[in-house]
């Protein structure tokens, strides 16, 4: 295998990885602020999708269909943590499985009424269309790295907002002793609805960003949850830095794994998972309960 | 001058098992409360009560002319209370400015007179420490970290609960002194401790509780022609 192919597997991973991340994130940050459980989380990746689908499909228009869809997510996430998921917090995880569970169905539902189950492909924009030549026969589609910029943007935008601005040391604080910010006078209330709905958002960003490389498919969130739950737990609960290892981790070695060991690709991640809890029982940034 | 806090008759209860009886206290503007007794009598519990975590709370607890029975927590530290819990409370995972940022505010009447700059000057301590964690500082440190936090929210009243406790003597210096410039900026508050000789000493008033309800309320003067109270209260 050629240093080219390498490199292109290499960008492949990565890219993968990036787009986990983004999911990921909002989930490890609604789990470790709220300390909800969101089976759903998948649901609105798949949701978004979707919609980005459907408004591109009326508009034409790529950049207004992600301006949508991350708007109508966003505002479906506060509506949701206000009327269910607010009641969710403090109960115990069952309670919380049960209701994000029947959100699957009901957003799986609303995704049947509206759009049907057909399986739709998104364009994107004309000047991301093309490819880059790399060699004689090799090609990069020029989507793909512009996905891997927007996801880095993202991501450092996300690291600034956590580590920088006084909202990420109040999600940090509140993330550690909810009731000591409460005695501080932060409305956490507020805090968990917002934190809730940007997760939503990010999940469904997720989405949306990647609705042009694959297809647009009912199902689609389904792995994308299981997934992003075993980022979680890789990187730590709570902690966006692990999201972000665990997610480039596990982006490369599912990749790598597909071209090197077919056979046993589909567990690889898993044996991945496992190795690192034995070492870190509580993930790579996790810190003990 | 109407009274910042007036409690009422405040029993508060930790599912069916009550911990205060009827408890009835005033404080009034930038007065200096010490909150003293033996362990398990209720001081915490009526802190906490008066910082809105109590659930079951019944009677009556105004504060800032405003009944905040039924509040929550963070609006009540909104209308002018900060609380310097038992074991601190301090954020281990942010740095100490991160900790003192996080809670900036102005105070009710918009005064801005604590600042990041001004906490660093009454705690030069924490000035070496700005860019440590939460979790690498000492008890004392955390002690004025905590405290340092409760003043970034301007308050009107703070609750400061085992304001000493495990603290080497000459630190626990610092806090008493601190407590002084508290009460300069004519900040009320009320302080929980076992040192009652050091209490006495920068406390406008001195209140005893005992099960649940209070036995002794008067100046330190008062209290110090009655040590038979003290030896029933205190076991001193
Ligand atoms: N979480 C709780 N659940 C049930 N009972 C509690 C709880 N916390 C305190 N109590 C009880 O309430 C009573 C008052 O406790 P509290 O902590 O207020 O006392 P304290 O005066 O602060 O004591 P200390 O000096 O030990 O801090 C005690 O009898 C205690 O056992
Ligand atoms: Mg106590």
């Amino acid at each position: 295998m050629d240093a080219i192919t390498i490199a292109v597997q290499l960008l492949n991973g990565v890219q993968y990885g990036l787009v986990l991340f983004l999911v990921a994130s909002g989930l490890t940050l609604v789990f470790g602020i709220l300390g909800v459980i969101n089976l759903a989380h998948g649901a609105f990746y798949m949701l978004g999708a979707y919609l980005a689908w459907w408004i591109a499909s009326y508009t034409g228009s790529f950049a207004l269909a992600l301006l949508g869809a991350l708007s109508i997510s966003f505002v479906l996430g506060l509506l949701l943590e206000e009327v269910f998921v607010k009641r969710m917090i403090g109960r115990d995880h069952l309670a919380q499985v049960l209701l994000s569970f029947g959100l699957i169905l009901v957003i799986d539902e609303a995704r049947q009424i509206l759009f049907g189950k057909d399986v739709h492909s998104v364009t994107p924009p004309e000047w991301l269309n093309g490819s880059i030549q790399l060699t004689a026969i090799l090609s990069y589609p020029v989507y793909r790295l512009a996905l891997c910029l927007v996801c880095i943007l993202l991501a450092a935008l996300i690291f600034y907002v956590i580590q920088r601005t006084r909202l990420g040391m109040i999600i940090r604080a509140g993330a550690e002793n909810r009731n000591m910010t409460r005695a501080l006078g932060i409305p956490f209330d507020t805090v968990n609805r917002f934190v809730f709905a940007g997760g939503i958002a990010l999940a469904a960003l997720g989405g949306m960003l990647v609705a042009p490389i694959s297809t647009v498919f009912p199902g689609m969130g389904d792995g994308m949850l299981i997934l992003s739950f075993v980022v979680v737990v890789l990187g730590g609960i709570g902690s966006v830095t692990g999201a972000a290892l665990g997610a480039l981790m596990i982006g490369l070695t599912d990749t790598f794994g597909k071209v090197f060991f077919p056979q046993v690709s589909s567990i690889l991640i898993y044996v991945l998972m496992a190795g690192v809890l034995l070492w870190r029982p509580n993930g790579l940034m996790g810190k003990a309960p | 001058m109407s009274a910042l806090l007036s409690i009422s008759d405040l029993r508060s209860f930790y599912g069916p098992s009550q911990a205060l009886h009827g408890v009835n206290l005033e404080v009034k503007r930038g007065e200096q409360i010490a909150l003293i007794g033996r362990n398990g009598m209720g001081k915490t519990t009526l802190l906490k009560s008066i910082m809105g975590f109590m659930a079951d709370r019944r009677g009556e607890i105004c504060f800032a002319g405003a009944s905040t029975l039924k509040s929550q927590p963070e609006d009540i530290a909104r209308a002018g209370m900060a609380y310097v819990p038992e074991g601190r409370g301090v954020f281990g995972s942010l740095s100490v400015v991160e900790n003192l940022v996080m809670s900036a505010r102005p105070g009710v009447s918009g005064q801005q007179r604590w600042t990041l700059d001004r906490v660093f000057e009454v705690f030069p301590r924490l000035t070496k420490r700005r860019m440590n964690g939460g979790h690498q500082l000492s008890g004392g440190e955390q002690q004025m970290l905590s405290i340092g936090r409760a003043l970034m929210t301007n308050p009107d009243l703070i609750l400061l609960d085992e304001a000493t406790e495990g603290l080497a003597p000459l630190i626990a210096q610092e806090i008493w002194k601190t407590l002084g410039i508290i009460r300069g900026e004519g900040i009320a508050t009320i302080v929980v401790d076992k040192d009652h000789r050091s209490l006495s000493k920068v406390a406008d008033r001195m209140v005893i509780m005992t099960k649940g309800e209070i036995a002794f309320d008067g100046t330190p003067a008062t209290l110090a022609t009655r040590p038979d109270l003290l030896e029933k209260h205190l076991g001193v």
